[in-house]
């Protein structure tokens, strides 16, 4: 007789192996409060996080008529403005480097993560009949959501290389740094793509807040303006806005600027995890919600 | 312990509808009145307090039970019909074992990998091709790829779409698509499944290549748990049927015992309503047989005039499916009434064509373009013609028709023979 005295346990599901059969028993069982992140599930789960990645880019590519070439045009177009009404006309300062590239070169992270923040925070809603329809762990939507920017991301960091090749500037050892920074801005948009998409499966005006947040978020950090603009300690404490860093800490990688931004990218590291790790247990949390909301 | 497949104690799944509707329509929560509601609290509260407001506001949790106490246990191999009207909740237990929601109460263990057939064609995406969605639909389901490429062949060969493949999925017909999209799913690997209604859709060549599939399956051991309102299919399929109503278990036995509970174990020959003030009803019905013929009666109220009163009716055999039905405008011979807010119909149906069954009889009552009032399977009639040379009428259909018959022998002209 099985009793029900262990609703407390905040366990919803376990694969455990029977001994004497090896055949996987999942035991469903109501949950209780914070959940496990249950990562290994993830992992299981990872050829369908393939398959939901390849299915964004395959589709938005052949959609559109401009295709790739869209991943080009957005910072492009952004880099133009702004050169003309902030490097030119306004003069603010680009750290000794010429204004187009200085911006450029914030811009090609910075697009990687606002389209990946507005994917993830839609994904839950977007794949709505996948989620009431069958199981898999919820965290690949908006993973994959953000994961499908990468490809975006290199073919405009191909027009970066080909911007520093006009403006003849060398590529230093620093640029082994990208990586990191580019994981940086994965990480934040990951992080908080997944408190937002939670939050608009509950609230359905969040996604409205979406553009507005991601406008004034651009203009908190430094892409058209260096943050040596900033006296310290200000400069770190702005540091903790975690684009602040990507975007300081690419150029400084790529083209070398030569305001250290060590403090500035410390504090966006820590900020950008503690989002990450934030999100994903509201997110797990309210997972058990989604179904039956959204 | 190995035995079971699936154990089922007292699970439960409860949903709060109260504080999502508005004027009775369902509207989505906004963080923008949620935040506004928490800001104006203190407000509230001192206002209770001064003003002693007895007045509740209606953020009442109004809550359903869609499951409660539900237990049941399934052995390794079976295959179990759910049945039950919509709304009884089948499909949010088939939701709540495939891990899509969580119960409330409750718990349940499966044993063995789980697949789930809720919907054929989720995460199919127009633009992509056959041979993609494919791919993108079974790993969906859970399969690996290097398992759907090892049964890619079967499954376009199933779905007979081998010339579309590469083409993209929104220039398929309809047709096309669902037998793609039942493919897929039919070839799913797991120890235990779950489906849902899945056979409903398509043309009748379709449903029957679904079923035999379905057939095949459940030879190989597999254990399953079949939600259909089709009572011919959990006959065919099931061994073992289980009845739902309003959440909760109410019949657990062979498939024919469990229909003739669930397809309404206490109708009599009459019925009676209060007439409705708002609408027409049919106040009285009654129907019974004498000798050959059976006669149907009702009587109807209806608050504004009828032009003209329309009644109809069809007859179920015992599965449910109708074997005949007619309405008083559909006959030829028979002129439509005048105008009338109440009335009296008398119906005389030659029952000597009826093979033996249990018949139940649903009502209709409306004027020429709408129905206003509907009760389905609301009597029931028992005929026990000797017609029909006692053949099952589950193979033979319910109806027996005088038919001529002539035969004489012949030489085979096959083979030439000394």
């Amino acid at each position: 007789m099985i009793s029900s005295g262990r609703e407390s346990e905040p366990q919803h599901t376990a694969f455990t192996d029977v001994a004497f059969d090896s055949i996987p028993v999942m035991v469903i069982e109501p949950s209780r409060g914070w959940v496990a992140l249950k990562l290994s599930e993830l992992w299981e789960y990872r050829e369908l996080l393939y398959f939901l990645t390849w299915r964004e880019v395959k589709v938005r590519y052949k959609q559109t008529a401009l295709g790739a070439s869209w991943a080009i045009i957005q910072p492009l177009f952004t880099m133009l403005i702004f050169s003309l009404f902030f490097g030119k006309l306004a003069k603010v300062p680009s750290d000794r480097i010429p204004y187009p590239l200085f911006c450029l070169a914030g811009l090609v992270p910075w697009t990687f993560f606002a389209n990946g923040l507005s994917q993830a925070s839609n994904s839950l809603i977007t794949s709505s009949n996948l989620i009431s329809k069958v199981y898999f762990p919820r965290l690949t939507l908006p993973l994959s959501a953000v994961m499908s920017g990468a490809i975006d991301f290199a073919i405009s960091f191909v027009l970066l290389v080909g911007m520093m090749a006009y403006y003849r500037q060398i590529l230093t050892l620093r640029c082994i740094y990208l990586p990191l920074f580019f994981l940086l801005a994965f990480v934040t948009a990951l992080g908080v793509g997944l408190w937002l998409s939670a939050l608009n499966v509950e609230y359905r005006d969040v996604r409205y807040t979406i553009p507005f947040l991601t406008q004034f978020w651009m203009f908190a950090t430094p892409i058209a303006y260096p943050s040596s603009l900033l006296n310290e300690p200000w400069r770190a404490v702005y540091g903790l806005n975690p684009m602040a860093g990507v975007v300081e800490g690419f150029r400084w990688a790529l083209v070398g600027t030569n305001t250290a931004p060590g403090p500035v990218i410390a504090a966006s590291s820590f900020a950008a995890v503690l989002i990450l790790i934030g999100g994903a247990f509201y997110f797990r949390r309210m997972e058990k919600t989604f179904a039956d909301v959204v | 312990m190995s035995e079971i497949a699936i154990r089922v104690r007292d699970l439960g799944k409860q949903y709060h509808i109260g504080a999502l509707q508005q004027n009775g329509r369902f509207t989505y929560k906004s963080l923008r009145e949620s935040l506004a509601k928490a800001a104006s609290a203190p407000f509230r509260i001192v206002r209770s307090m001064i003003e002693r407001d007895r007045s509740r506001e209606d953020d009442s949790d109004r809550t359903i039970w869609a499951l409660k106490d539900v237990s049941f246990e399934v052995k390794r191999g079976d295959i179990v019909g759910l049945i039950g009207r919509n709304g009884a909740g089948k499909s949010t237990l088939l939701k709540v074992l495939a891990r899509i929601t969580e119960p409330t109460t409750g718990r349940a263990e499966i044993h063995g990998r789980l697949g789930s057939l809720l919907e054929v064609g989720t995460g199919f995406h127009p633009e992509l091709t056959g041979r993609e969605n494919i791919y993108l639909n079974g790993s969906i389901l859970g399969m690996k790829h290097a398992q759907i490429s090892s049964r890619f062949d079967e499954i376009v060969a199933f779905a007979e779409v081998e010339q579309f493949i590469d083409t993209p999925v929104k220039h398929f017909s309809s047709g096309m698509y669902l037998r793609l999209a039942f493919a897929v799913a039919a070839h799913l690997d797991t120890e235990v499944l779950l489906v849902d209604e899945v056979l409903a859709v398509g043309d009748y060549r379709f449903q029957e290549k679904c079923l035999g599939k379905m057939r095949d399956v459940a030879t190989t051991g597999r254990t399953i748990l079949y939600v259909s309102h089709s009572m011919s299919s959990i006959q065919t399929l099931c061994k073992r049927a289980i009845a739902f109503s309003e959440g909760r278990l109410i019949a657990d036995s062979n498939p024919q015992d469990v229909i003739a509970e669930y397809i309404g174990g206490n109708l009599g020959n009459i019925h009676t309503e209060p007439p409705d003030p708002t609408r027409p009803t049919i106040t009285k019905a009654a129907v019974t047989l004498k000798e050959e013929t059976l006669l149907l009666s009702i009587e109807f109220e209806s608050p504004f005039a009828l032009t003209p009163p329309v009644f109809g009716f069809v007859m179920h055999n015992s599965l449910g499916t109708p074997v005949f039905g007619t309405e008083n405008i559909a006959e030829p011979t028979f002129p439509p009434p005048e105008p009338a807010s109440a009335g009296r119909f008398e119906v005389a149906i030659p029952a000597g064509n009826f093979r033996p069954d249990r018949y139940l009889i649903s009502l209709w009552l409306g004027d020429r373009f709408t129905d206003y009032y509907e009760r389905e399977m609301i009597l029931q009639a028992n005929l026990n013609n000797a017609v029909g040379g006692g053949l099952p009428t589950d193979r033979n259909g319910n109806i027996y028709l005088q038919t001529d018959w002539r035969y004489e022998v012949r030489k085979p002209k096959g083979r030439s023979q000394a």
